[in-house]
């Protein structure tokens, strides 16, 4: 049976098994899927512009603390709750660590670490109205909100303050030059080129894992495919990110991201506290009666968020030389959309954060592309919602038909031209219900 | 038999999800004005054989006609069968808590006069209603403040009220005791006075040949045979024979218990009601439990058995005010179900779908996820393990999936059971509650579940068996504590008891049980 549906969905499918079975993965191939096709439209759109070095390298630094924020909240957004005060814990923050540095002299690295504190403390605090108090976090986030952008502005007296130098390198710095000159960043093709080991790697070691589960892995020619396009992809981003104008390369916040991404997609997926994050999203009483301490979750989880928030915050003030007022505004609009457009639920229990990271970068892309080509914020703002909604619309249809996601839509067609023409509606004859009949057994 | 006899008629239906065939090329034939049961093994292909007749899985996701009063019918959804009276009442009822009975009557269907609901008439037709179903309750009652029982009978009043033809019952008296069930099983038989067939899906046989006019088996999602009860002499025997394709010698597997010291013992256990402060929900109970042992306890529906469970685990139920537990001759102290599962005890509740399971999971997270540290390196969990691990429990319990990676939410019934039931063996208790473990299990499975049990207590440990099936409690456990109303009213050892004697212990205060 099993072979007959997946000989149905055909080459889609075998396409589909490229990347991994169960429906989260088929979800992400399809959010996947999406990005790429915006990718190459704006590529088009701009003759070249997008994919050109010094574009990626902007992007990059440009959007990396909305992805780091991305990954809090994806996990926020599982354990079913949400986080609006992102955006002025990180302004928070930034002004903290600003101040500390000009008025107390605090040395960057050192003021970096007061930054995570900071954050932690933040996390607590409202982790602990969440967790412990039981008040939802949309509105101990919503008072969070108000609460960190009026700190931030009685501290910096609503002016901005600049950051010293030697900070700064956290959002604006790139990968140094080392070795001989090739013309190209050394660093990041070596990057480029750990990248490709470990994908070959965990390539190897996932149809590994899948031959032990039972599971049958895709064919050998699908992985090779699958392989040998990924590694070309990230050959040719490094060849790109190393090529930029001298003095730049892979940026600083671009590879804090990465190994962030890292982390967290281990721990929410291979860990104990991962799942006990799924389990409590996921339906709270069963965790709790099955042992999970559903408050420490939810504690953890909040806290964390703001930790992360503290870090989007000063990248964002390293990259912008000063900490002003009006940073880090309507940030947590975008990462709870880039998660959203990852696929995870509303009602949590579901989500990924490699999913929340490429829904991220399609936001990202998009708004990207659109200033590339000149268009004004007003209707980018406006695209921005309807990509919001269209995906998540796309989304929760898919889920309703039980087809998962964008790439769920393309194979629709096929599926139901399959099943035999509709019955016409009024059968002239209905003939003696005894034909019909199944051949009873009788008992004797 | 002429066609004017026959309201519905499903032929040659064939339902397939992803991997899983799940009807293929069923037919039935339901006449006018009779109960038709269908019986069949977990995963049978039951409910979603009733899913596609009430247009849960409309027109097009399935193959095969249905035929309703001479039309073939395609349904689009729940609300077009409903208009044409075919209404189904799931197991998991769908009434909304914090409406009152009147206002889940109208739910949907509401009666306006002027634009405006008119809750003269609807209280007035409620009133007619709840007369029909034999519910005496003032309609404006909560939902959430009347039992399961009488629940139950509301989602026939809706029913009534769509002026139904067809009603459809997936194992509707699955979570009722015995009185509230034979109750509705009268009212169901009223109803068939009145000319509304009913289509029954129930586990429970003895109920089946009551009041069953003819029972279509279905055996791994092909029917295998429709009987005639009257005229074919059906008896239990012959339905489970179709069932599970052989006779069953008998219900219980045999047992020759091996009875050590007491290992456990609750003393003078007393817990509040979470909301209201006045309430007692147990009150003083002692009893205690011994290695190898299976302890039975007996108790109508509300009388604090499942409270009792629950506030012994962990505290997870209720405000514990006093009492003591003692295990392996110490007092221990559980302050969190956590506490509970490492001090070696588990507890599989009787709501698999809200306390049990996370319907989002698929099968193997959910069989670890009580006890992940056992398969964790550090923080960090091993896949391959969990994997080896619930392929073993889907062998030895015979989960019926396509693989332990499908979720949990796509398993029949049944068969989510069994997957609540492996998840708490693997954190290898010492004493094992088990609260209503067969409901909405087939004989086949039950008597599977059975040896499981036994087999649990054959390896010296303890297990609490809760549940509303007397033959049940009678057939497995060694002794049987009997709770009413929050307090435990006697001890009775297996040797002498019997229905009576557990029924009048059950339903009054009568002395304080003495340990033995
Ligand atoms: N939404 C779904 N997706 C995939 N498979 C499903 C889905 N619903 C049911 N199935 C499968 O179809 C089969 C029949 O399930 P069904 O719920 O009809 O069984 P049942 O006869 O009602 O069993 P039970 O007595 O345990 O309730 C099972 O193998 C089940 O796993
Ligand atoms: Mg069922």
């Amino acid at each position: 049976m099993s072979e007959n549906t997946s000989t149905r969905t055909g080459a889609l499918g075998d396409l589909k098994k490229m990347f991994g079975s169960g429906s989260s993965n088929l979800r992400q191939f399809g959010i996947l899927f999406s990005l790429i096709a915006i990718i190459l439209l704006f590529q088009y759109l701009t003759d070249g512009l997008t994919l050109s070095s010094g574009n990626l390298i902007n992007l990059v630094s440009q959007y990396s603390y909305i992805l780091i924020l991305a990954i809090g909240m994806v996990m926020v957004i599982i354990a079913g709750h949400i986080d609006l005060s992102v955006g002025s814990v990180a302004a928070f923050v930034g002004i903290v660590v600003a101040t500390a540095m000009r008025d107390w002299n605090f040395p960057w690295p050192l003021a970096i670490l007061l930054g995570l504190v900071v954050g932690m403390l933040i996390g607590a605090w409202q982790g602990a109205w969440v967790a412990y108090v039981g008040v939802p976090a949309f509105i101990v986030t919503l008072a969070g909100m108000l609460i960190f952008r009026g700190g931030n502005q009685v501290i910096g007296n609503a002016n901005t303050v600049p950051v010293p130098d030697g900070f700064t390198i956290i959002g604006s710095g790139y990968l140094p030059e080392v070795g001989p000159n090739t013309g190209f960043n050394n660093l990041t093709l070596l990057l480029g080129l750990i990248i490709v080991l470990a994908v070959v790697a965990s390539e190897w070691r996932a149809r590994r894992v899948q031959k032990i589960m039972g599971s049958t892995p895709a064919p050998l020619w699908a992985s090779i495919v699958k392989v040998v396009l990924l590694c070309a992809v990230i050959v040719y981003a490094s060849v790109l990110f190393a090529g930029g104008r001298v003095g730049t390369s892979f940026p600083v916040s671009g590879i804090i991201l990465g190994v962030l991404v890292l982390f967290y997609a281990f721990v929410t997926r291979n860990t104990i506290f991962g799942r006990h994050v799924y389990a409590v999203g996921g339906n709270k009483l069963a965790a709790e009666l099955s042992g999970v301490k559903s408050r420490r979750v939810n504690f953890l989880v909040m806290m964390n968020m703001s930790i992360l928030a503290a870090l989007a915050g000063m990248i964002f003030v390293a990259r912008s030389v000063a900490s002003g007022p009006q940073d880090g505004l309507s940030w947590e609009l975008d990462a709870i959309a880039a998660v959203f457009i990852g696929g995870a639920a509303v009602s949590g229990g579901i989500g990924t954060v490699v999913g929340s990271i490429i829904g991220g970068l399609v936001m990202a892309v998009l708004n990207n592309g659109l200033q590339l080509l000149g268009v004004g914020s007003d209707w980018v703002q406006i695209i921005k919602g309807m990509v919001l909604l269209v995906a998540v619309g796309v989304d929760v249809w898919n889920k309703s038909q039980g087809r998962p996601s964008i790439i769920g839509l393309l194979t629709r067609k096929k599926k139901t031209t399959e099943f035999p023409a509709e019955p016409p509606l009024v059968v002239p004859d209905t003939g003696t219900p005894e034909s019909a009949r199944p051949p009873a057994t009788r008992p004797n | 038999m002429s066609p004017d006899h026959v309201i519905l008629e499903m032929r040659s239906i064939t339902k397939e999800f992803p991997g899983v065939k799940a009807l293929s090329d069923v037919s039935i034939t339901v006449k006018r004005g009779e109960i038709h049961a269908i019986c069949g093994e977990n995963g049978a292909g039951k409910s979603t054989l009733m899913k596609v007749l009430s247009g849960v899985y409309p027109a097009g996701t399935y193959t095969g006609d249905i035929i309703y009063q001479g039309q073939n019918v395609h349904f689009k959804d729940i609300r077009s069968s409903e208009e044409a009276g075919i209404v189904i009442i799931h197991q998991e009822l769908a009434l909304i808590p914090e409406l009152s009975i009147t206002e889940n009557i109208f739910l949907g269907n509401e009666p306006t006069k002027w634009g405006a609901i008119d809750w003269i008439t609807a209280k007035k037709t409620a009133l007619e209603l709840l007369a029909r179903v034999g519910l005496r309750d003032n309609p404006d009652t909560l939902i959430k403040n009347i039992g399961v029982g009488k629940q139950q009978l509301v989602e026939i009043a809706k029913a009534l009220n769509k002026s139904v033809k067809v009603l459809i019952l997936d194992e509707p008296t699955a979570a009722l005791n015995e009185s509230d069930s034979m109750h509705l099983l009268d009212l169901i038989r009223g109803l068939k006075g009145k000319g509304i067939s009913s289509i029954m899906i129930s586990h429970k046989l003895n109920e089946i040949e009551q009041v069953a006019d003819s029972i279509t088996i279905i055996r791994d999602g092909k029917t295998i045979e429709t009987l005639d009860v009257v005229a074919d002499g059906v008896n239990e025997d012959r339905i489970i024979r179709g069932m599970v394709g052989r006779s069953l010698e008998s219900r219980f597997p045999d047992r020759t218990p091996h009875i050590g010291e007491v290992f456990f013992e609750v003393r003078d256990w007393t817990v509040q009601h979470p909301q209201i402060a006045e309430r007692m929900v147990v009150k003083r109970s002692s009893l205690n439990v011994r290695k190898g042992e299976i302890v039975g306890i007996a108790g109508l529906m509300g009388a604090g058995r499942t409270e009792l469970a629950m506030s012994i685990f962990g505290r997870s139920y209720g405000n514990f005010i006093s009492g003591h537990l003692y295990k392996d001759g110490k007092e221990i102290v559980l302050r969190s179900v956590a506490d509970a599962i490492d001090h070696g005890l588990a507890y599989v509740s009787e709501d698999r779908k809200a306390l049990g399971l996370n319907l989002l999971d698929d099968v193997k997270r959910s069989v670890v996820s009580a006890k992940l540290s056992k398969i964790s390196s550090g923080p960090v969990v091993n896949d391959s393990k969990e994997f080896g691990i619930a392929e073993e429990y889907r062998k030895s319990l015979r989960i019926k999936t396509p693989s332990v990676n499908a979720g949990v939410s796509k398993l029949s019934g049944g068969n989510q059971q069994k997957v609540v039931l492996a998840k708490w063996m693997f954190t290898d208790p010492d004493l094992l509650i088990l609260d209503e473990p067969t409901r909405g299990i087939d004989v086949g499975a039950k008597y599977e579940i059975y040896g499981i049990i036994q087999q649990l207590a054959e390896q010296g440990k303890g297990v609490i068996l809760i549940s509303s099936e007397l033959p049940e409690l009678l057939g497995l456990a060694d002794r049987i504590y009997t709770v009413f109303e929050g307090a435990i009213t006697d001890c009775i050892p297996a040797e002498s008891a019997d229905p009576e004697t557990l029924m009048k212990s059950m339903t009054s205060a009568r002395k304080k049980v003495q340990s033995i």
